[in-house]
């Protein structure tokens, strides 16, 4: 039984494979493996590299944080991240004082608003960044959030 | 394989639906000691979770142990109407899953 299942998905795969280098199927959001080095960067600039490749960032007024000003439990903060720029790729958030910056990162399909509203870790005082990738450039804003308890350790 | 880890709440709106979800994980970062032995608590944390609707990929969210225990997402997106089924699905640190169909009211 485990043989034919495994017989059937490979030739499926290679089905599919096929059909995608003659461009048959319609293009779809690729997923992408769990980018390790990008979490495990110790700064923004070199997470930033790790994850998108460069790390050319441009400040942008069109992108919109919100977040507490003041975070009385760090390991339970709230960000929501909204952006006008179109074509938006993906969000990534990250923390600047965190000893790994970033925490996640959300890859976005075409149907797929640019906002994201999630709940991330701040072990101390410091500025969230979001960057968001649109047509192939990367756009990055910032906001400050103190933090009176931190989030990792405690 | 965990199971009833995702909590998901959808609705449609016009066109834009709105899902907000709630995964039960720990979230740890193995950064943390444990108090009673002062050993490390091994790191075990979500790294991607999957939103898919009509099979197409609406969400890739790759996370890291920064992000809270029991994660929060939320997030919008269009073409969807009320009655359609989302697939949810996370992968966890240790190799762990779980999925969850959601119905968007």
């Amino acid at each position: 039984m485990k043989r034919r299942t495994l017989l059937k998905s490979s030739l499926t795969a290679g089905v599919a494979g096929v059909a995608a280098a003659a461009g048959l199927l319609t293009p779809q959001m690729v997923l992408a493996a769990w980018p390790k080095g990008a979490f495990e960067s110790k700064g923004v600039d070199s997470a930033v590299k790790s994850l998108m490749g460069s790390n050319a960032l441009t400040a942008s007024g069109d992108i919109s944080i919100k977040a507490p000003p003041i975070a009385e439990n760090g390991a339970v903060v709230n960000i929501a991240v909204s952006t006008k720029l179109k074509n938006v790729d993906s969000i990534s958030i990250l923390v600047e004082k965190n000893a790994t910056p970033l925490t996640s990162s959300f890859n976005l399909a075409p149907v797929t608003e640019a906002f994201i509203k999630t709940r991330v870790k701040v072990a101390k005082t410091s500025s969230v960044i979001a960057v968001v990738k649109s047509g192939g450039k990367l756009y990055s804003a910032g906001r400050e959030v103190k933090v009176t308890i931190g989030g990792c350790g405690g | 394989m965990a199971t009833n880890t995702i909590r998901p709440r959808a609705y449609a709106d016009g066109d834009m639906t709105t899902l907000k979800m709630l995964i039960d994980h720990p979230m740890e970062t193995g950064l943390r000691k444990d108090k009673k032995t002062g050993s490390k608590i091994p790191a075990h944390y979500i790294e991607t979770v999957t939103v898919e609707h009509n099979g197409k990929v609406v969400l890739d969210a790759l996370l890291g142990p920064a992000v809270s225990k029991n994660p929060f997402i939320q997030c919008k997106f269009k073409g969807a109407k009320s009655g359609d089924a989302l697939k949810i699905s996370w992968k966890d640190s240790k190799g762990d899953t779980d999925t969850k169909e959601a119905k968007i009211s």
